[in-house]
This record gives structure tokens, C-alpha cells and sequence, in this order.
């Protein structure tokens, strides 16, 4: 009886959405893998056939969430933690190594990736440790704990060279800074992507006479207490450091293809045949389907595998090509919807735990949807991450709907809280 | 915390405003890309891309004096669009096409089945005649357009199992390789086959524009999206096209086959096996039809007998068993051993010589007692402590010449043979065994079969005084960049041991008695020996190895002509015949050329 409750009590709008975009995943797949020797959408030796089990075994894990104790994920939030952490350890010592990273974990036919358990983690044990009754934010030691929560397995992530997924961990800055930190840090951290994108484009020495022009139109505009005058003089100096630093980032930190990668976005490489070969033909196959589209089943960039990994982190590709501008508008609208909805919901949570919670999985779909369809359209690096619940793979999709599903029971669960 | 709840509910709104901001921001790059920007579309919507491949020429083939033996040439396949092949007038098409409404609609289908929008072959290899009609009048016709290939094509009709050929790919292959696309070629024997990765080369994609009449516009932006397609490498083989032609002339009409090595490389000069095909009947458009009909020939004529034909080696192991019993210390090449003619036990002399023979004599009248007790005395000797440690040496010694293993080169498909090891006398003879129980393999009966590729190897190792070179096909890629290497394999028998072998070897031809007497060649010291390998099935298989000249030596060989009687009857004549084409580069014994050329080989 009880569970008849809850589920009289989730969230409609949000289950749409998520039913929507993982049929819309699906006949993506199907499309992008389309062969007619293999018509049947349940073939199960196709891609889209493999897809549609993974949405079967996601909807019953996400049942068997709604049916669990919603104080179960809050009270064991640190279990989850730790355990993602011991899988980001275990796989630098057994991973198996797939394009250039090691990130898998083989547990006979079945493969994992543990970033991806990381991030659901990762949003628990922040939700569970700034929902504390008894956490102080304002506390130095207490931002410190945050940030370690966000750091620790983006550098776990960073160091089996998966620099793609360690990024994701990025956005967890943004849920920080809804619980009342980290403005500065955030206004610091666009700052310094800005200068980052910039010294990769620009010649370091101009670098710094922009900056020295920046500083003395602060010096101009503020006012000149002695207090002020020296810290705007101090991140005078820190931003020229690190003007300098990004030098030596970018070609001592960043693996060849990734700064390949970066330089076709800056438009200081052109190599269509080689690494930037993804992204123009991928360009093209979005391109191509113009206003409305070449119709479903119908393109022709993606027939011919021009575009590599279509049905995976390409598979926006297929839908540019084949439903056009009106269906990209459509997509990323839903995406909207789905994040604008999280965050509604996150809101008129009684809980702490919830709303961070929220917060964190909004952030997460959002980073996702940004950079996936950003690379796609070369407005972002070719980072290989997926796109939430559209791109073809058991682990990506089982996380992100356990993720969601979790949400929906502790919204549903929301007036149980006194 | 309450407080702080309050005060920065508003931050939602700066979230939210960054969530809108980036999904304008990618809006606004795909409104840019997929209307404003033309040039990541195609010109009209009525056009459509087509990515046609551009097939590399495959390698060629040369032999080792740059005679040409595959070359290739041009043939188109027609292609279909399933999916823009509509409004398609049938009847007139049928018509030019020369098919009628059925068999169009069958192909249609095929196509269909394979893919609605990826092309696939319509009609394959159309010759240039055809094409020259049917191109002109193709615009009629959307979703139909041609593309070029290169069929094989052998100048000479000669060694059609040393190169193979090449068919289309079958689904297994495609898919382990996704190189392959339905339709595509690929080596399926011989060279074709073991160096199909190199000889095809790298496909190459031309993306064009083609317009609603289905005619080629223009280059995709330019040709910016193509790929130039790489052509195959060509490979120069060791194989001599004269002298493989003259032993295929030789064979016509018997069964069996010769193998010629380069003692000093281990190249294969010469693969003859017969019956033989040639090898323009597997070529293009009739070539699965064709297949079948040599696949049921109860000659069986696609069977590589050089390579996977066994045989016992008879007397030609001979030579082994000798440099084996030299090597044990148990007797040296003065060592004579008596000899009663058909009156010896346990193994009878098949040839009458006088008694107490050494080395050279017992080789140049394959005495068979003499060898039987060089092999029992190994067997027996102390110095092994037992009869199996001896027997091991012995083993240990025949197969690093080669023998009871395949060949690890470029030759696919060669067997193994079989050299009996203990194991195999342990459990037939429940351990019970000893040197008489094996006798057979002193004279190279009994469990012992070789082919005629491993033979011929013999006869090089022999020849090169202990070494041999893993036999193979390939002299060198045409492009000096590209080195090919194969292993030199040393046998541990002492080289003084090898001279004295091959004395006695030579004494085969040159000596009173010596079985292929009759096979000299004036000018040329040729070193061999004949055997007679017992046949249950049948009449005995004549058999010949040998090299010349006997001093480094330009040519090792091993002919085996099946149910042919005697090996100085027709292997020793035929081999000396191929001797003298190599070397002197004409043979001048007409009356031995017309012997071997009598047709009733088989009968006798």
C-alpha cells in the first residue's frame, strides 16, 4: 500500500521527460545503427537492441528505488562515497584500458565505468554533508570538507587520464555556490577560463599588457583605499602567473590529442582529415539536415559512418541530420525543461539533503547536455562524455536514471518530513 | 542554516540563467550551422552526396627476373542506390542491361537486402565494351552509377596455386575485417592470400554532388573530404616463370609434383604440382561456377600436392639417417657394413653390388642393409645409455631439418607430414620396443611422411652443409623500403659429415651403379637420390631429391611422380631436365625430354 502512495506522489512532468528522452535515445540508436538485414528494434545483437534492455534494467532499478526508504540514501550517502572511491582506486590497479584512458572496470561481460558511479556518489556525500544540521558553511574548515568532497575523485578520475570525465566534477562548484559560497570562486574560476582560452590564442607578452590595461581601469574606477589598490595589484600579479602557468599546463599536462583537440577548436589547426575529422563531419551531418531535417532513417552523413562513435557521444549528430533545426530546438528544450524542472522541485524541498541533492544532478545533466552537444557543434573541445539518457551504453544510462529516480522519491517523499 | 536557506534561494535564479544562457548559446550555433551557413549543407535540396570509393590497383606480381605473373584490369560494377533508384523506367533499363524483368527484380532485392541507402553492386564486372554502351545512357537512370575495379589478369598460365586468387569477401571475413564491404575482393590463396594486406592497398573515398538527373555535379566542397586511394604494393617472388612453366610442361599429365628451392635463400624457384588449372579460369564473373567444376574433378586438381600431398620419403631419407649415425659416433664414412643382397635380414638389398659397403657406396646404390645397421648401431650404441635416448637423439636430429612440422613462412596451407615421436612406439608397443621393432624408418618406411616442400628443403640443407632458410615464397617487395626476413634455421651435424653425404650423393649420378646414371648432365655435378616410396593404394610413387652444383649449390629439388614406379625411372630424369633449364637456361637432351614426355607415365 505504501508504495502505491509514493508513487501516486512522483513527480509527472519530470517521469515524462525522462520517458521522452530515453525513447528518443533509443530510435536515435536505431537510426544511427539502422541496417535493414537487422529491421527489428529488439534485435538484440544490434546496438539499439542492447539500448533497449539497458532501459528496461534502468526502469527497474528505478522502481526498486522508489520502493526503498528515502531516508536510505541520505544515511548511507557516505557508503556510497567511499565505495565509489575504492572503485576509482581498484580501477588504476585493474582497469582495462579503452582509447587512451584507463576507466573500465571488466567484470566478465560486463563493463563499467566507476567515474560515472563517482559522480552519483560524489552528489550524495555533498548533499549528505552541507545538509548536516550542524554544518556551517561560512566555516572555513567546513568549505574545506566541501571542496575535498569534490575534489578527491576528480583527481582519481584525472589520474587514469579520463580528463573528459574528471571535468564533470567541475559543475559541482555551482551547487556549492547555490548553498551560499563560492561567488568569488566562481566569478575567480570564469575568470580564469577566460584567461586560459585566451593565452592558448593570444601571445603571452600581449596577455599581459591587456591585463596591465584591465588594472589600471580598475585603479580608475574603485575606490583607491590602500586596501583595495593592493588587491587589485595582487591579482594583478596572479593573473599574469598565471598567463605563464597555462603555458606550461597546456603542453606539460595535457595528453597530445587533447591539446590537438583544443587547438582545431581555436581554430589554430586545421586537420579535417585527421583528429578534427570527427568534428567537421559532424559539423556536416548536423549541418546538412538544415530547418526540418532529412526525415527519420534518412540521413545520409551517418549511413556511411562518417561520423565515428555516432551511436555513442555523436549521437546528437543523427538527430541534427535527420529532424533538423526543429528538432535540435525540440531536444534541447526538453533538456530544459528536465533541469529548470529539477531545480522547481529542488526548491520546495523540506530537506537539505533533497534540494542539494537536486541541485547536484541538475548541474551534472546540465554539464553533460552542454559540453556533448558543445563538441558536437565545435563550440566546446571533443570531450568524449555522454549525452544523458540519448547516447548508446548500459553504465552511462543505468547511472544517470538512478540519479533521477533517487530524486523522484525524495521529492515524492517530501511532505514525510516534518 | 535556516537564515542561510533564506538568503540565497534567490542563486536559483543566477542557475537557472546560466542553464538558459547555454542552451541559447547552442541554439544559436546550430541556427548559425544547420540554416544561415551554407557550406556545411549541400547546394539544393534535390542534390544528394555520393561517396564513391575510390578502389586502389592491387599489388602486382613479378617473378625473380621481373617477368610479370598478375597484373591488373579495368572492369566496372554498376551500382545501385536502392533508395534513389525510384521512377526507374524497368523496361528499357532490362533492355539496355541485356537481363530480363526477373533477374532485375532479384538484384533489386539483393541490393534492398543489404542496405535501402548504402550502395551496393548492381551488375559486377561489366568489360569496357559494355560499359562504353550502358555509360552513355545511364543519366536516364537515377540511383545507378558505375564504378571502376581491377580484375586480375595472368599473363602466363602457369602457377596457379603459388599465387592464389582472389574472390569476394564472405561475411565472416567482413566481419573480422571491417576493411570489407559487401562486393570487395580479397585474396583467398596462395600469395593473394598471405599478403593481401599489402597488395590491396588503402581505399579512397570521392564524395561528389549529384543532381536529380543523377548526374555528377561537382566535387564535394572542393574534394576537401576525399581520400586518394593507396595503391597496393607490388611483390617480386622468387619464383622462376620459365622454369615453373617447363616443370608444369614436364608434369602435364602425370600426378605429382616438383618443388625447386634457392638453397642459399630458401626462396621457392619452382612449385609445380599436377593436375594443375589455369589460373584465368578463376577469374571474374564465372569464377564461383568455375570453382565448383574444379572442386568435383576427380583429379582434383585444386589440391597443392607440393605442399599437402604426403609421402613416405623411401630411400631419399637415406641421407638423413646416414649424416645422423655419422653424427653419433657410432661409425665414421669409412665404416663398411656387409651386405647379401636379396638374401639380407631383416631388410632385404633391392640392387646387387659387392659386399662390404662404406658411405658413399651404400648412397650411390641405396643399399639398404648398410643402412639398417648404421641405425641399429646408433641404437644400440652405449654412448646413449638407451635405446630411447638414442631414438631422441635421432628425432631431435630428423626434425631440425624441417621435417614433421608446417612451414612458418609465407606458404599458407603446407602439412605437417608425420615423424613418428616416442610417444606414438610407447603406446603401440605398450613401451615394448626397440630398434628392430621401428627398422621401417632406416630406410624411410614404415610411419615416416614428408612432402614434397620438405623434401626439397632436405635437399638444400644438404646442399648448404648443415643450414637451411624457412622456405618461401617472396623474394622482396618492390618498394626497397619494405624488407622481408625469415629464419635461418643450423643443424647440429657436423659439416665434414654433410661432404661426405653429398659425395656420395653425387656419386648417384657419376658413379658405375649410381641409380640416376642415366639422368647425368654434361657440365653440371649434380648431387641426389632416388627413391622408390612403397605404396599401398597402388603402384609405387618414383621420387627424386638433389641439388646442383654439388659445390654451393644454385638449386635444390624434390620431385615426386605418383604410382609411377621407380624414382630413377621418371623423378631423377625429370629433376635433372629442371636442373639443366635453371642453370643453363635450355635444355639440350632432347631424347630424355621426350622420354619423361611419354604420355603413359601413369600406366607404367
Amino acid at each position: 500500500m505504501r508504495s502505491n502512495n509514493i508513487i501516486g506522489k512522483i513527480d509527472i512532468w519530470l517521469l515524462i521527460i525522462y520517458l521522452a528522452l530515453v525513447t528518443i535515445g533509443l530510435l536515435s540508436i536505431y537510426a544511427a545503427a539502422y541496417n535493414e538485414a537487422h529491421p527489428h528494434i529488439y534485435d538484440m545483437s544490434q546496438s539499439y537492441g542492447k539500448q533497449l534492455l539497458f532501459i528496461g534494467v534502468s526502469l527497474v532499478v528505478g522502481f526498486a528505488i522508489l520502493l526503498i526508504d528515502a531516508k536510505f540514501f541520505n544515511a548511507f550517502a557516505y557508503v556510497f562515497y567511499g565505495l565509489s572511491l575504492v572503485c576509482l582506486l581498484l580501477v588504476l590497479v585493474i582497469g582495462s584500458k579503452i582509447s587512451g584512458s584507463t576507466s573500465w572496470i571488466q567484470l566478465g561481460p560486463i563493463s563499467f565505468q566507476p567515474s560515472e558511479f563517482a559522480k552519483f556518489g560524489t552528489s550524495l556525500a555533498l548533499a549528505h554533508y552541507l545538509g548536516k544540521l550542524d554544518t556551517d558553511i561560512t566555516q572555513f574548515k567546513s568549505k574545506l570538507i566541501a571542496y575535498g568532497i569534490v575534489f578527491v575523485p576528480m583527481l582519481l578520475v584525472l589520474a587514469q587520464g579520463d580528463a573528459g570525465s574528471a571535468s564533470v566534477f567541475i559543475i559541482f562548484l555551482l551547487v556549492i555556490y547555490r548553498e551560499g559560497v563560492g561567488g568569488k570562486i566562481l566569478i575567480g574560476g570564469l575568470s580564469a577560463a577566460t584567461i586560459f582560452i585566451l593565452s592558448l590564442c593570444v601571445s603571452k607578452w600581449y596577455m599581459m599588457i591587456g591585463l596591465v590595461v584591465i588594472y589600471a581601469f580598475f585603479l580608475l574606477l574603485i575606490n583607491r583605499t590602500k586596501k583595495n589598490i593592493m588587491l587589485v595589484t595582487a591579482i594583478l600579479i596572479a593573473a599574469c602567473a598565471f598567463v605563464f602557468s597555462v603555458d606550461f599546463a597546456f603542453y606539460h599536462i595535457l595528453k597530445p590529442h587533447q591539446q590537438t583537440r583544443i587547438n582545431i577548436i581555436l581554430g589554430k589547426e586545421h586537420d579535417i582529415k585527421g583528429v578534427g575529422y570527427n568534428l567537421n563531419q559532424s559539423m556536416i551531418a548536423i549541418g546538412s539536415g538544415g530547418f526540418s531535417g532529412k526525415g527519420y532513417l534518412n540521413g545520409t552523413m551517418t549511413k556511411y559512418n562518417f561520423v565515428p562513435e555516432q551511436h555513442t557521444d555523436f549521437i546528437f549528430c543523427t538527430i541534427g541530420e535527420e529532424s533538423g533545426f526543429i528538432g535540435c530546438f525540440f531536444l534541447i528544450a526538453l533538456y530544459l525543461a528536465l533541469m529548470l524542472r529539477i531545480i522547481h522541485l529542488a526548491e520546495r524541498q523540506r530537506s537539505a539533503f533533497s534540494r542539494i541533492y537536486g541541485y547536484s544532478i541538475a548541474c551534472i545533466f546540465f554539464f553533460h547536455f552542454a559540453i556533448n552537444i558543445g563538441m558536437t557543434i565545435g563550440l566546446v573541445p571533443v570531450i568524449g562524455i555522454p549525452l544523458p539518457f540519448l547516447s548508446y551504453g548500459g553504465s552511462s544510462l543505468l547511472m544517470f536514471s538512478m540519479m533521477l529516480f533517487v530524486f523522484l522519491k525524495q521529492d515524492a517523499n517530501r511532505m514525510n518530513i516534518l | 542554516m535556516i537564515k542561510n536557506k533564506i538568503n540565497y534561494s534567490q542563486r536559483k535564479y543566477v542557475i537557472g540563467s546560466i542553464f538558459i544562457l547555454v542552451a541559447i548559446i547552442l541554439l544559436t550555433k546550430l541556427f548559425i550551422i544547420q540554416i544561415v551557413d551554407d557550406s556545411y549543407k549541400q547546394s539544393s535540396d534535390n542534390n544528394t552526396l555520393r561517396y564513391i570509393i575510390q578502389y586502389p590497383s592491387r599489388g602486382k606480381i613479378y617473378d625473380r627476373n621481373g617477368k610479370l605473373l598478375v597484373y591488373n584490369d579495368a572492369i566496372y560494377d554498376l551500382m545501385i542506390i536502392p533508395s534513389q533508384a525510384k521512377d526507374v523506367d524497368t523496361a528499357s533499363l532490362c533492355k539496355l542491361l541485356n537481363i530480363n524483368n526477373e533477374i532485375y527484380n532479384n538484384y533489386l532485392k539483393k541490393a534492398r537486402k543489404y542496405s535501402y541507402i548504402a550502395p551496393s553492386i548492381f551488375i559486377s564486372q561489366i568489360t569496357k565494351e559494355e560499359y562504353g554502351r550502358i555509360a552513355e545512357m545511364l543519366y536516364h537512370y537515377p540511383g545507378f552509377y558505375f564504378q571502376t575495379r581491377s580484375l586480375r589478369q595472368y599473363p602466363l598460365p602457369i602457377a596457379a596455386h603459388t599465387l592464389g586468387n582472389i574472390g569476394e569477401v564472405t561475411k565472416p571475413e567482413m566481419e573480422r575485417d571491417a576493411y570489407y564491404k559487401l562486393g570487395d575482393y580479397i585474396g583467398k590463396s596462395g600469395i593473394e592470400k598471405y599478403y593481401e594486406k599489402e597488395l590491396r592497398g588503402k581505399k579512397g573515398i570521392k564524395i561528389t554532388v549529384v543532381d536529380v538527373h543523377n548526374r555528377e555535379k561537382e566535387r564535394y566542397m572542393g574534394g576537401a573530404y576525399d581520400t586518394l586511394p593507396e595503391p597496393g604494393k607490388d611483390i617480386i617472388l622468387g619464383l622462376d616463370a620459365e622454369l615453373q612453366a617447363y616443370g608444369e610442361y614436364l608434369m602435364a599429365g602425370k600426378t605429382g609434383s616438383i618443388v625447386a628451392i634457392e638453397p642459399e635463400t630458401g626462396q621457392i624457384l619452382a612449385m609445380v604440382t599436377s593436375p594443375t588449372y589455369d589460373p584465368n579460369v578463376l577469374v571474374g564473373r564465372k569464377r564461383g561456377m568455375r570453382y565448383n567444376e574444379l572442386l568435383k574433378d576427380p583429379d582434383k586438381p585444386l589440391i597443392n600436392r607440393a605442399i599437402s600431398g604426403t609421402y613416405p620419403p623411401g630411400s631419399t631419407f637415406k641421407m638423413i639417417n646416414g649424416l645422423i649415425a655419422l653424427q653419433s659416433g657410432v661409425m665414421t664414412a669409412n665404416t663398411a657394413y656387409p651386405c647379401s643382397g636379396p638374401n639380407s635380414a631383416p631388410i632385404k638389398c633391392t640392387h646387387y653390388h659387392n659386399s662390404h659397403v662404406r658411405l658413399y657406396d651404400a648412397i650411390e646404390n641405396s643399399c639398404n642393409p648398410y643402412f639398417w645397421q648404421a641405425f641399429n648401431d646408433m641404437m644400440n650404441s652405449r654412448r646413449f645409455g638407451s635405446q630411447k635416448n638414442a631414438f631422441k637423439f635421432w628425432y631431435d636430429n630428423v626434425t631440425s631439418f624441417g621435417l614433421g612440422r608446417t612451414v612458418n613462412s609465407d606458404i599458407p596451407f603446407t602439412v605437417s607430414g608425420n615423424i613418428p615421436k616416442m610417444e606414438y612406439y610407447d603406446k603401440v608397443y605398450r613401451g615394448n620396443w626397440n630398434a628392430m621393432t621401428i627398422r621401417s624408418l632406416s630406410i624411410g618406411q614404415g610411419e615416416i611422411l614428408v612432402t614434397p616442400l620438405q623434401l626439397a628443403n632436405v635437399a638444400a640443407a644438404i646442399g648448404n652443409e648443415g643450414y637451411f632458410i624457412e622456405p618461401h615464397y617472396i623474394k622482396c617487395f618492390s618498394d626497397p623500403n619494405d624488407s622481408v626476413s625469415f629464419e635461418k634455421h643450423i643443424i647440429n651435424i657436423n659439416k665434414k659429415h654433410f661432404k661426405d653425404v653429398k659425395k656420395g650423393m653425387q656419386s648417384v649420378f657419376e658413379g658405375d651403379h649410381g641409380t640416376a646414371r642415366m639422368s647425368v648432365i654434361s657440365g653440371i655435378t649434380v648431387g641426389g637420390k632416388t627413391g622408390t616410396a612403397e605404396n599401398p593404394h597402388g603402384l609405387d610413387h618414383s621420387i627424386f631429391m638433389g641439388f646442383a652444383p654439388v659445390d654451393n649449390p644454385q638449386i635444390a629439388i624434390a620431385v615426386v611422380v605418383e604410382n609411377a614406379g621407380f624414382g630413377s625411372t621418371w623423378a631423377a630424369p625429370i629433376a635433372s631436365l629442371m636442373i639443366e633449364k635453371y642453370i643453363k637456361g635450355s635444355v639440350v637432351r632432347p631424347d630424355l625430354e621426350k622420354r619423361v614426355l611419354t604420355p603413359n607415365a601413369n600406366e607404367k
